[in-house]
């Protein structure tokens, strides 16, 4: 399904960071909700079948969004995003870093810093995240564990959520 | 035994040990400080790692020093398309959920 909204995903070795681009059938107020308020968040964050779900959010300078990321097996990692610019509807940074569920940064594990865009392309919205990392040893890790996460993940079970979604 | 790099990096704490040992060579008491568990379990670990080629060893006078096999470590490539694949989940989601949004406000 929509195979017409771009998507781009690349890695750049050399300044180690990785760009996500993708468009979406929506205005931009709606999309920026959808990235900014937890309880809209907690619907698509997590790649099925993992759910998100925020244990708390404060969206705004200085503010942060804590998380768990809930496995089908009762697994839980928690992960932290700490905002420190916020253009409203236009573009927010930050640092992501695993942490444990009061928020502790995990200092074995990478963190990388995001800057998310927002802009307009016609009826589309364009999102474009460009996530850096210290050293590419970080995001090698981060790669790992993406990896590992994504395993286990069962695609099939996408379209379920979808129409159920979709009621 | 048969060991490849993909269960080297199964378990979080070789996955962190990779990324201390990514940077500069360490000892496995040196190791064993950055994690809560002993120095005969980080071993245990370093001889897993060992065993699928990811880490060299250098004798340094009475000290055995770690370091990552970077060149083995290009099997990350395989992972980049995993980790393209998460994000493509989570935006068909969110297409959804915004379609949804859009509905309701209709």
């Amino acid at each position: 399904m929509n195979n017409n909204l771009a998507f781009d995903f690349s890695a750049n070795r050399e300044n180690n960071t990785i760009t996500v681009k993708r468009e979406f059938a929506a205005a931009r107020p709606l999309v920026w909700d959808a990235y900014t308020k937890s309880e809209l968040l907690d619907q698509w964050w997590a790649p099925k079948p993992w759910k998100a779900r925020t244990k708390s959010m404060d969206f705004r300078e200085g503010g942060h969004w804590l998380y768990a990321m809930c496995g089908p097996e009762g697994e839980e990692h928690w992960a932290k995003i700490d905002y420190e610019h916020i253009r409203m509807q236009e573009n927010f940074t930050g640092i992501d870093a695993f942490t444990d569920a009061e928020g502790n940064r995990n200092k074995d594990m990478p963190e990388a810093k995001w800057d998310v865009r927002f802009t307009d392309k016609g009826q589309v919205t364009v999102v474009e995240f460009l996530i850096s990392f210290d050293n590419l040893s970080q995001l090698e890790a981060l790669l790992q564990t993406g990896f590992k996460e994504g395993l286990g993940m069962a695609m099939e079970g996408l379209d379920e959520l979808l129409a159920k979604l979709r009621k | 035994m048969r060991r490849d790099v993909f269960q080297a990096i199964a378990d979080p704490t070789r996955r962190a040990i990779i990324g201390l040992i990514a940077m500069q060579a360490m000892t496995p008491n040196a190791l064993a400080e950055h994690f809560d568990m002993t120095r005969q379990a980080v071993s245990k670990h370093l001889r897993i790692l060992a065993e699928c080629a990811l880490v060299k060893q250098q004798q340094r006078g009475r000290e055995i020093y770690y370091q990552l096999e970077v060149n083995k470590m290009k099997q990350v490539d395989k992972w980049l398309e995993q980790f393209r694949k998460i994000w493509e989940n989570r935006f068909s989601q969110l297409d959804d959920l915004l379609l949804t949004m859009k509905n309701r406000k209709k």
